[in-house]
């Protein structure tokens, strides 16, 4: 805890406790709620994409480090050669372990690099959404300071 | 100024996206000094349009680290334009454009 977040909080209490209690659905309206707030990998899958039938894949790329010292900042890189529709990214022990969901329209490389959160050492697992079917590749990542907060 | 900072460059007729925005992403699972649980604050989701035309959707989790780093590849030429547009889960937004180089 430092000085700025304390600031940053404060003030976004009362911003907070208006706006849910003001749209508690308007605010998910993007994207499936129950995708993201859902503490298994598979109903997760479910809600995103009707189905939770997965395909380990070698065309499917992952790239994350096999240790992380800073679970705040985890460097992953997904992509893939197969003609992808939906890049989706999971950590399997995160209280909610949907991380990203991407939608590839056509023209764009089915190539996605962010920076996710993980609480612990656990797998992650990239899922490409392709021609109807879900592919899939995993690591596991070891964790020294978990990120996810508490 | 702006809370996002993108770089567009082409090769070979594919413009390498990368973007950084500023954003707490707060999780609501950390607690302030009083036991108090701060409420979640987070980007709920990111567009990309080049000339109008949406080029890549994504929707983030509170697991995204703090001032979001996202990369990406789409077909293009040097000259485009690439909007780059957010939204938290309180419904702010922000926006910024660039060039590709």
């Amino acid at each position: 805890m430092n000085r700025r977040s304390i600031l940053k909080a404060t003030g976004t209490i009362t911003a907070a406790a208006v706006a849910v209690a003001a749209f508690p659905r308007l605010v998910f309206a993007a994207y499936s709620e129950k995708a993201f707030k859902n503490p298994k990998v598979e109903d997760s899958l479910s809600e995103l994409f009707g189905s939770n039938a997965t395909t380990s894949s070698g065309d499917v790329k992952l790239k994350a480090p096999d240790i992380a010292e800073n679970g705040a900042v985890v460097p992953i890189e997904v992509s893939t050669s197969m003609q992808a529709d939906k890049i989706a990214f999971m950590v399997k022990e995160n209280p909610n372990p949907l991380a990203i969901v991407a939608d590839i329209p056509a023209g764009t490389e089915a190539t996605l690099k962010t920076r996710v959160r993980m609480g612990k050492t656990t797998q992650v697992t990239a899922v490409v959404s392709s021609n109807g079917k879900l592919y899939t590749a995993s690591k596991e990542v070891k964790v020294t300071i978990g990120g996810c907060g508490g | 100024m702006s809370s996002i900072r993108i770089k567009a460059k082409e090769r070979k007729g594919s413009v390498d996206v990368k973007t950084l925005m500023k954003h707490n992403m707060e999780t609501g699972l950390r607690k302030d000094k009083s036991g108090k649980k701060i409420p979640e604050h987070w980007i709920t989701e990111v567009t990309a349009e080049s000339g109008g035309k949406v080029v890549f959707v994504a929707a983030f989790n509170t697991s995204i680290s703090k001032d979001p780093y996202l990369a990406f590849k789409f077909a293009g030429s040097k000259g485009d334009s690439v909007k780059i547009s957010w939204r938290d889960n309180l419904g702010k937004t922000d926006s910024a454009e660039t060039v590709v180089k």
